[in-house]
């Protein structure tokens, strides 16, 4: 694609997690039996007015300090309208030109290099019911009849749209992934692709470097970051093609299809479509003051990308620091045992290494283990003092892992202990050398390199358990003082 | 007073409370005149008799336990069929909504069940509240019970005519543009739309949302306002509701106008109100001078272009409105072979030409490139219409003009003009742009022996002005003619 430049936007529908729906006193529950979780309100009877849930603009308002957005003072809902079956009033209550949130930024890294990409808005919505086709494609068109579920009908969802600042497929992944881990961090919603809790759609244009933007066509249907990686790669290829063919793009909305790895035309003409869009008249204006602005910015945690270089900065390597705060609790039980005292860089390889792994293995969660902040602090002193070395360190980590009990009662119990002590050790040194008397006088005429063999013949004859560090001392001096 | 269907709310109260009557005698009365009139009038949708004795006799038991719901304890009323009713039919006047027994009850329905109140039934409404005469209703219309050839007004033409002939000792209806107090000219009782806001719209088929407003009907202007003192009050259920305490209302009925500053619209005295319209309310500026107001005119400019602006805010809201009755869960559905399909042809069967007509008028006034000019337009003129009202109140304490430009009209005059029925509403839409209450109070008979009414419009959460000066007129006016279908003995038809 030389020459070529990609120009993606991506528009992002977060399901918040509240107790109840937006605008009605329903519970907000995933995997509820079909209409069970339903009223008037959302149901959208005749008579029936929404009212506002406080706890999701709460939300929202969380989401968009945490892009560092400006949070609108008068933001208003508006109705979008349009007919679908799945809509119960045929209008959703959403936002239209005064959103709670505009003008943010969130920060990726991809291919190396760092990018900011803007957020233009987050505004607040209404989720619709759910049509379940009876047809073999799962499509209304050829479907013999329709089922309507509105459980989700009338749940709080957040859309956060994207500038079109993205530029290749591994930026939009990049993207993507980094507004999950900030949606999670808040805890306002779990944020799942595979649930439906979170859902992204791209908008893909190409044109040659310089030129003004070309004409976008909207994906959607991703169900992974991987898929929404690949059906971006998928769409520039094939718009480039189209256009070096003599061909134009079509302002269309397609279908990202995974088995094929293609896109198809869903619809096209979008921009004909007109929503007219009014203000709520059910609703008034919502005011949200200076005081509960500074409140929401206070209350934020700390966010992934600070935490990521705050780990970073005490000696942790990068890929350690992202894994650690990627998955949340191996970060917090990082930040505990380093608060105990222990050393960072050990605990850092040790979470994001050996307990990645152990947990993969199992199939298993921190928290279903029983490693604590206290286990790895006190592992972390072992290695410290040399009473164990690194490999028994991880032998040690497993057990406690699996719940065997605390590191030094491990290591103790299974004969881990490291001989460290020099007394000890050095009559073990003089036999080996005794043994070798080649060896020694090669060190001695200033070769150093068969230290290493040394070094071994002492753990072989200690059974393992002697700290290399102190024999490897003992050799040297015992060479330089013959 | 031989018949108690004659009562007024407080005589009936009385007569309750001093045992001479019990509600199930003054409910049977009711029933019984409802028997003689409703062939008549077709003021009711739905009249259950069994269900009214039943609530009867629990308010009856409940007063006898030492359980007083006040006023309207034990007093049969009836409420607008767009009014939702759990378990009893509500069709909003629409064939779209035919069969349709909604799951909950209205906020004001729960309120006046609470205080033991009586429900006779559903009245009579045009389509969706969209008409001024009930003519638009998709269940017949329902007749002036001062001369059945003539309209009883709209579109809560139902309560207004129920309550003038004694079907219902008082009623609630919804104004959108005029819908109550325009009825309650027109059939010679009094109705008040209050402040917007004042009384929850929760159960409340919507037709403008941001102009519907539920107020009551009654033959006087203490029971008005006592029938309005049970509805009002926040309610969680509508964001739109108002949260403050609830203001004053029947506290200065004895007060008189003595001091009180009263306005008459300069633009709703002269040209297109009816002579003997104009002379009566006149006569009625005069005597509300002579009675010690200060009686001045005054002008609202914008009131001029309030009702070309109301043709398009109401009609785009009640488009959105009105999208959700598509066949797909409740009422009407008319098969098709696709869900597109299916949903117009619903639509295109269970609306009426009115309902369908504000539906397209709304979709365009909504549309790309039209929003500006049309919609957009006439949210200035609203913005307008309320700096006008609140300019004319640095002057005057209310306002006050004919209800309607004219008395009731013959059955069939307008509907084949809509412009001519629209036209109805001149004197009252004002009023619903601004979001303050309004009330109309009969006043006299013209030559034809058709009621006139007379209108006050005070400023938002001012009911207690509006009813101070309406109880004045109501004295001053000495009005107690009744239908004399009310007073004779007429035999079902």
């Amino acid at each position: 694609m030389s020459g070529w430049e990609a120009v993606i936007g991506i528009e992002t529908h977060v399901e918040l997690q509240t107790e109840s729906k937006m605008f009605c006193g329903c519970p907000v529950r995933f995997g509820a039996e079909p209409n069970t979780t339903v009223c008037p309100v959302c149901l959208g009877l005749p008579g029936a007015l929404p009212v506002p849930n406080e706890e999701a603009i709460e939300r929202i308002l969380r989401i968009g300090a945490a892009f560092e957005c400006t949070l609108v003072e008068g933001s208003l809902f508006h109705r979008k309208n349009y007919f679908y079956p799945d809509l119960p009033k045929n209008y959703q209550i959403t936002q239209y030109d005064l959103p709670f949130c505009i003008d943010g930024h969130l920060d990726i890294e991809a291919d190396g290099e760092e990018v900011r990409v803007g957020i233009t808005r987050v505004h607040m919505e209404e989720d619709t019911g759910k049509s379940i086709h009876g047809s073999e494609t799962g499509r209304i068109h050829d479907a013999e009849y329709s089922l309507l579920d509105f459980n989700r009908s009338g749940v709080p969802l957040v859309e956060i749209v994207s500038e079109p600042d993205i530029r290749t497929p591994e930026q939009a992944r990049a993207y993507a992934a980094e507004l999950q881990r900030v949606v999670r961090s808040l805890g306002v919603s779990d944020a799942r692709l595979e649930e439906g809790s979170v859902r992204f759609d791209a908008n893909i244009s190409v044109r040659r470097a310089g030129d003004d933007f070309g004409t976008r066509a909207e994906v959607k249907n991703m169900n992974s970051l991987r898929s929404l990686q690949r059906a971006i790669a998928y769409e520039i290829d094939r718009q480039i093609a189209l256009i070096e063919s003599g061909s134009e793009v079509v302002q269309e909305t397609r279908h990202w299809d995974e088995g094929s790895g293609k896109t198809s035309s869903m619809r096209s003409k979008e921009e004909s479509e007109d929503y007219r869009y009014f203000q709520e008249p059910d609703l008034v204006p919502l005011h949200v003051d200076q005081t509960w602005r500074d409140r929401v910015f206070a209350g934020l945690p700390e966010l992934p990308a600070v935490r990521r270089h705050r780990i970073a900065a005490t000696g942790v390597d990068r890929q350690a620091a992202a894994v650690m705060v990627e998955a949340g609790d191996l970060a917090d039980l990082f930040d505990e045992a380093v608060s105990l005292g222990s050393e960072a860089r050990t605990v850092g390889n040790w979470l994001s290494g050996d307990v990645v792994a152990y947990l993969r293995r199992n199939e298993t969660t921190l928290a279903d283990t029983h490693l604590q902040a206290e286990h790895l602090q006190e592992l972390a002193v072992m290695v410290g003092e040399g009473a164990l070395s690194s490999t028994a360190a991880k032998d040690v980590l497993a057990r406690v892992l699996a719940g065997e009990g605390s590191p030094r009662a491990i290591a103790e119990q299974h004969d881990l202990l490291q001989i460290s002590d020099t007394g000890a050790l050095e009559a073990e040194v003089e036999a080996v050398l005794a043994d070798n008397p080649d060896v020694l006088a090669k060190l001695q005429s200033g070769d150093l390199k068969p230290i290493g063999f040394l070094v071994g013949q002492v753990m072989r004859a200690t059974g393992g358990k002697a700290d290399p560090k102190v024999v490897s001392e003992l050799i040297r001096n015992k060479a330089t003082a013959g | 007073m031989s018949d108690l269907a004659d009562l007024t709310v407080s005589e009936a109260a009385s007569s309750i409370r001093r045992g001479e009557a019990t509600s199930l005698e003054i409910t049977n009365a009711v029933i019984a005149r409802a028997g003689v009139t409703e062939s008549h009038l077709h003021a009711y949708l739905t009249f259950d008799q069994d269900a009214a004795r039943a609530a009867a006799q629990a308010a009856d038991a409940a007063l006898a336990a030492g359980d007083d719901g006040g006023l309207f304890h034990g007093i049969p009323i009836a409420l607008k069929d767009n009014m939702t009713t759990r378990g009893t039919e509500t069709t909003a006047g629409s064939k779209i909504l035919s069969g349709y027994v909604p799951p909950y009850n209205a906020t004001v329905v729960r309120r006046l069940q609470d205080r033991h109140a009586v429900i006779l039934g559903k009245t009579n409404l045009d389509e969706f509240a969209m008409g001024s005469s009930t003519e638009n209703s998709a269940y017949g219309p329902t007749r002036n019970p001062w001369d059945t050839d003539r309209v009883p007004g709209g579109s809560s033409g139902g309560s207004a005519a129920a309550v003038a002939v004694g079907s219902a000792l008082a009623a609630l209806g919804s104004d959108t543009g005029g819908s109550i107090r325009q009825p309650a000219s027109l059939c010679g009782i009094v109705g008040v739309k209050p402040t917007y806001g004042l009384v929850s719209r929760y159960g409340l088929i919507a037709f403008a949302s941001s102009l519907d407003q539920i107020g009551p009907f009654a033959r006087t202007v203490g029971d008005t306002a006592a029938l309005l003192e049970v509805i009002v009050g926040h309610d969680i259920h509508d964001a739109t509701s108002y949260r403050g305490d609830v203001p004053p209302i029947s506290t200065a009925l004895e007060t008189g106008v003595a001091g009180m500053r009263i306005g008459v619209v300069k633009e709703l005295s002269g040209e297109g109100i009816d002579d003997e319209v104009a002379a009566a309310c006149r006569a009625m500026y005069e005597k509300l001078a002579a009675a010690g107001a200060e009686v001045t005119e005054v002008s609202l400019p914008a009131s001029e272009t309030a009702l070309s602006a109301y043709y398009l805010i109401a009609p785009a809201e009640a488009s959105a409105n009105l999208a959700r009755f598509d066949g797909v869960r409740y009422g009407l559905r008319v098969d098709g072979d696709t869900t597109e399909e299916m949903m117009a042809r619903t639509r295109a069967e269970g609306f009426g030409p009115e309902v369908a007509r504000r539906i397209l008028l709304g979709t365009y006034a909504l549309s790309a490139g039209y929003y500006d000019a049309f919609y957009g337009q006439a949210q200035k003129v609203r913005t307008l219409v309320r700096r006008d009202f609140a300019a004319a109140y640095e002057k005057v304490d209310v306002l006050v003009s004919p209800t309607s430009p004219t008395t009731a009209f013959p059955i069939g005059e307008r509907t084949a003009d809509p412009l001519s029925m629209y036209y109805a509403d001149v004197c009252t839409i004002a009023s619903n742009l601004a979001g303050d209450p309004s009330g109309s109070i009969p006043i006299a008979l013209d030559s034809a022996a058709l009621p006139i009414g007379f209108q006050i419009m005070a400023p938002a959460l001012h009911e207690e002005q509006l009813f101070r000066v309406a109880a004045e007129v109501e004295r001053l006016a000495e009005f107690r003619q009744r239908p004399e279908l009310a007073t004779s003995e007429v035999r079902p038809a």
